[in-house]
């Protein structure tokens, strides 16, 4: 296991739960869970992941993803079984999308 | 009631394929789910941190409240995504503590989503303990008058230590796809060789521990279509009419003649097929052909 953090400054996020979970910790999946976090203006992402050597492209989509969406004053956290950057791309919307309340 | 196949697709929801959390919402009265300790203050497994794999927030498994039908219930969810939905230590004590809860609150039932191959490994004796706490427990929760149904329909079944929970729950629901069984047959085939049970082969292992075969031998009491507004119509049909008997050794000793008898007649039996023969099916290979309902009236006018 691999353990990354990363802050990224982003847009202030919206929230409309106290926090949201999304996705399953199963083969080439992963789950993300939302929370408040203490900065307004910065997204902190920390992640634990079966696949060693990959903080990189981590790095690369999660700063996509922080440039792209209103995720500042979150904390994220996601626990990881070898999910595709596409997918890791689909669940961090989906998981900000019910955190804010705007997708489900 | 012929309504054009198209439509039927689009009501359809898999249970088999669904997550946890999935089949919570569907199943249960919308809306009325309330999680206890949620993802976000449950703790993932201390053992697999220690092994260095990456656990999840709610190690597994959903407990809750909720209403079925109007009726209150608490309710177990096992995720069978997450490690074949295996009972680590917090995942056992998160379940025996909803049994706990029930015992005290006396719901209408405790619904129990099983989703799971047994024991988890890599927890050792804390599952091990932690599946004969459940085992306990849910004794205790029927003792004290509360049923206990096992819902069985995931893509990890029932199996070790987890078959043996849901035949100690008051009745089981299962589809087709849901498999229940002591050991699985990938554990059969590495102990006992191919020649005793090939695990590869699908057709057999669903003979033998497959919804319809457990349905035909009265293991579950239910079977319904993999859709999870069958598992929650089959839940609430169930409850209509149930009243959990009061334990008493009479009944037990009732059991154990019925089983050692039943062992007897089928020994020597290799095969779902021969099985399904004995019990007085007269084209066994139609079985795993037929639909769920067909198969639900041939069971009535099957021999008592």
């Amino acid at each position: 296991m691999e353990k990354l953090e990363f802050r990224f400054p982003a847009q202030p996020a919206t929230p409309a739960a106290g926090a949201a979970l999304c996705g399953v910790v199963g083969s080439g999946n992963l789950e993300i869970l939302i929370r408040p976090g203490d900065e307004a203006d910065t997204c902190v992402v920390s992640v634990k992941t079966s696949a060693r050597g990959f903080g990189r492209i981590w790095e690369a989509v999660i700063a996509e993803f922080a440039a792209r969406h209103a995720a500042g004053g979150t904390r994220i956290a996601i626990n990881d079984m070898g999910a595709t950057p596409a997918v890791v791309s689909l669940r961090l919307g989906q998981a900000l999308g019910e955190y804010t309340g705007g997708v489900q | 009631m012929n309504a054009p196949v198209a439509n039927k697709l689009v009501l359809r929801r898999s249970y088999f394929e669904a997550s946890a959390r999935a089949r919570v919402a569907a199943v249960l009265d919308a809306g009325s789910f309330r999680e206890f300790l949620p993802p976000e203050a449950s703790e993932p497994s201390p053992h697999l941190a220690v092994l260095d794999i990456p656990g999840a927030f709610d190690d597994g498994v959903i407990v809750g409240s909720a209403t079925l039908g109007g009726r209150p219930v608490l309710v177990i969810a096992q995720e069978g995504q997450f490690m074949g939905g295996a009972v680590g230590e917090i995942h056992g004590a998160k379940i025996v503590g909803l049994l706990r809860r029930a015992v005290q609150e006396k719901p209408a039932a405790v619904i129990f989503m099983a989703d799971s191959g047994g024991v988890r490994l890599h927890e050792a004796n804390a599952g091990l303990i932690a599946i004969s706490e459940i085992m306990r427990a849910v004794l205790d929760t029927r003792a004290a008058g509360v049923p206990v149904i096992a819902l069985v329909g995931g893509s990890c079944g029932a199996f070790g230590g987890m078959g043996i929970v849901s035949r100690l729950c008051s009745a089981i629901v299962m589809s087709e796809e849901g498999r229940l069984a002591l050991s699985g047959p990938e554990v059969i085939e590495t102990v006992a060789g191919v020649e005793e049970f090939d695990s590869k082969d699908r057709a057999l292992v669903w003979r033998v521990t497959g919804g319809k075969h457990r349905y035909l031998t009265g293991d579950c009491a239910e079977l319904v279509e993999d859709d999870a507004a069958s598992f929650r119509d089959g839940a609430i049909a169930l409850l209509a009419g149930w009243q959990e008997p009061v334990p008493a050794s009479s009944t037990l000793r009732a059991e154990q003649a019925r089983l050692t008898e039943r062992r007897q007649r089928f020994a020597g039996l290799r095969d779902g097929l021969d099985v399904w023969q004995a019990l007085g099916v007269a084209e066994p290979r139609q079985i795993p052909l037929m639909d769920r309902d067909s198969l639900v009236a041939l069971k009535k006018g099957l021999p008592a």
